[in-house]
């Protein structure tokens, strides 16, 4: 899940009688399945919840490119070289799409961009931890990946128009990510002894950290009450979770690798397994900015905006130049 | 001297090399449509390399792969041109070693397109679609530098110095391509600069750039002969995984 902890109104879900005619109207639309467009009347909060929601998940996808980029240079192979390549090109694309989803709702994507820079607006806590070896990679694709799909398959089905098919476009290439995340998986896990070690060592470290990608339980938040009401949330936190883990303990186990959790068991009962939460502690340190990476990964981003200021200025000025050369010319 | 194999090479080589370069800068570009771009072609110049590398293995016939080249050579057997090897600079410097690079290789590929040899003429027009979208945006982009603001005229102007010595290695033949020539697998290559300077200076021009007027050319890359210091530590990036755990599948 790329957006995490997104805040709603607060206020809790309207009742009926509390809401406004147009406000009424709104949520019969909703709850009859008719997509919002970018014209039709919408309250306040619900876009400016969905512009919180999906300016963090573009944030996501830009901020994302860094750990996956880390290992391009480096990969071991020039097929995994262009594959590599190709999702980190597609991630930026998701970013584009949902940047342009978000400029559906009267916010520029300079303004996201600068409030990502500046730390107004978060993005994901996964891209927050290093990729170290290059068994990383792919467990970022199975397990990361994985995770965001789980998230976002749903959203497909989300009320706001433009989210909704940037959502289609980008599921169809997340699953291509996770599939290809997982060949690396097994080319480790069926490899020599020093890979087998990587692909363990990959998936000791990114467990957690994709567990924490769902956000601590919601069923008692106010912001998610109201976020499942106006369907720009789907599942529950926990929901999630629980599907992620139950989808991807038997591919471990296909891979002969290790969860590292000992709590981990399969409860008949509930037809899920049981397993340990992360460390919600951690993952706060991460949010508020302690993340192994998280120094890094903004100044990398504000290196990249800095640095590329005279480019912008540069080809604006050119455009500008053409466009009166035209004019004149005319 | 197996001419196919050595042509290839330099092929390959140059695309693996200016590939990597464009790699570099993955989600560190100006603007998010830049990062695409970069990418794209990065794995455009990755997808050719994969080519010319495979066809330079089977043309040597020791059972290598286009992977056992590209990652288990020292710098000594790389026969990319020095220009692909050169350092990313800023911004500016990257997209005008790129601009220099695909006008020649444009028409280079226009004119493999019609090589004796069918595995040359089959990537050849396979990498000429590609290339054609490359020098499309490596030119506008040179040109909308060089005519921007100040500072852009500036910075495009001092790439356009530092890299244009590097130009003339690429029209230079030695007996590899002489031989080329004559059997037809490749042209003449001094025969491609009439069409090269004709296209760079129009370029330039509306860039409100100026071509250095020396003549001098560093050469020695496509032979093998002299390689910038640059070009070493590249590979230690790029062969590391190979080299420090050998003989595994990944
Ligand atoms: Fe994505
Ligand atoms: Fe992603
Ligand atoms: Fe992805």
């Amino acid at each position: 899940m790329y957006a995490q902890m997104v805040k709603s109104t607060g206020k809790g879900v309207k009742s009926r009688d509390e809401m406004s005619p147009e406000e009424a109207a709104f949520q019969d639309r909703i709850d009859a399945d008719i997509k919002i467009e970018p014209k039709d009347w919408m309250p306040d909060g619900y876009r400016k919840t969905l512009i919180r929601q999906i300016g963090q998940h573009a944030h996501s996808e830009i901020v994302g490119q860094l750990p996956e980029g880390n290992w391009i240079t480096r990969a071991p192979t020039l097929e995994r070289k262009a594959i590599l390549l190709a999702k980190v090109q597609d991630e930026a694309g998701h970013g584009l799409y949902l940047y342009c989803a978000a400029e559906t709702l009267g916010v520029s994507r300079d303004d996201l961009t600068e409030q990502l820079l500046d730390g107004r607006m978060k993005y994901s806590s996964i891209f927050n931890y290093p990729t170290l070896n290059w068994a990383d990679i792919g467990a970022v694709g199975w397990l990361v990946d994985g995770a965001a799909i789980m998230n976002q398959v749903p959203l497909q089905r989300t009320s706001y128009g433009p989210y909704s098919r940037a959502m289609i476009r980008i599921c169809k290439e997340e699953s291509f990510h996770q599939r290809q995340g997982y060949d690396i998986m097994m080319k480790m896990a069926q490899g020599t002894e020093a890979q087998r070690r990587m692909a363990q060592d990959a998936l000791n470290r990114f467990w957690y950290p994709s567990l924490m990608m769902f956000g601590p339980s919601d069923k008692d938040s106010v912001h998610s009450a109201q976020s499942l009401a106006w369907k720009i949330k789907i599942d529950t936190n926990d929901e999630l979770r629980q599907k992620f883990v139950d989808q991807t303990v038997p591919q471990a186990e296909y891979l002969g690798l290790t969860i590292p959790d000992d709590n981990l068991a399969w409860n008949e009962e509930k037809g899920g397994h049981d397993f340990s939460e992360p460390d919600w502690s951690e993952f706060f340190d991460v949010v508020k900015g302690n993340g192994p990476c998280n120094k890094d990964r903004l100044d990398a981003r504000n290196k990249a905006w800095e640095d590329g200021a005279w480019v912008r200025e540069g080809l604006l000025a050119h455009a500008e130049k053409r466009a009166a050369r035209k004019t004149a010319a005319e | 001297m197996n001419t196919l194999h050595e042509f290839a090479l330099r092929m390959g080589d140059n695309v693996l090399v200016l590939g990597h370069r464009v790699s570099e800068w993955c989600g560190h570009a100006p603007v998010l449509e830049e990062d695409i771009a970069l990418a794209n072609s990065a794995l455009d110049l990755i997808g050719q390399t994969q080519l010319w590398l495979g066809l330079a293995a089977d043309a040597e016939g020791s059972g290598k792969s286009a992977d056992d080249l590209a990652f288990l050579r020292d710098a000594w057997d790389f026969r990319n041109a020095l220009l692909c090897e050169l350092p990313n600079g800023d911004f500016g410097q990257t997209l005008m070693r790129q601009y220099l690079f695909d006008a020649w290789h444009l028409i280079m590929l226009g004119k493999l397109t019609s090589s004796s040899e069918e595995r040359v003429a089959e990537i050849a027009d396979k990498a000429i679609k590609e290339v054609s979208y490359h020098v499309e945006r490596s030119r506008d982009t040179v040109i909308g530098l060089g005519d921007g603001t100040e500072e852009s005229h500036a910075r495009v102007q001092a790439a356009l110095d530092y890299l244009y010595p590097y130009v003339g290695e690429f029209f230079v033949s030695d007996k590899v391509d002489e031989a080329a020539a004559r059997a037809g697998i490749a042209p003449r290559l001094e025969d491609l600069r009439g069409a090269y300077d004709l296209a760079v200076a129009e370029t330039m021009s509306e860039a409100t750039l100026k071509l250095p007027e020396s003549e001098f050319a560093h050469k020695g890359g496509r032979t093998g002969s002299m390689h910038t210091e640059h070009l070493g530590h590249m590979l230690t990036q790029m062969q590391w995984l190979q080299r420090a755990y050998p003989g595994a599948t990944w």
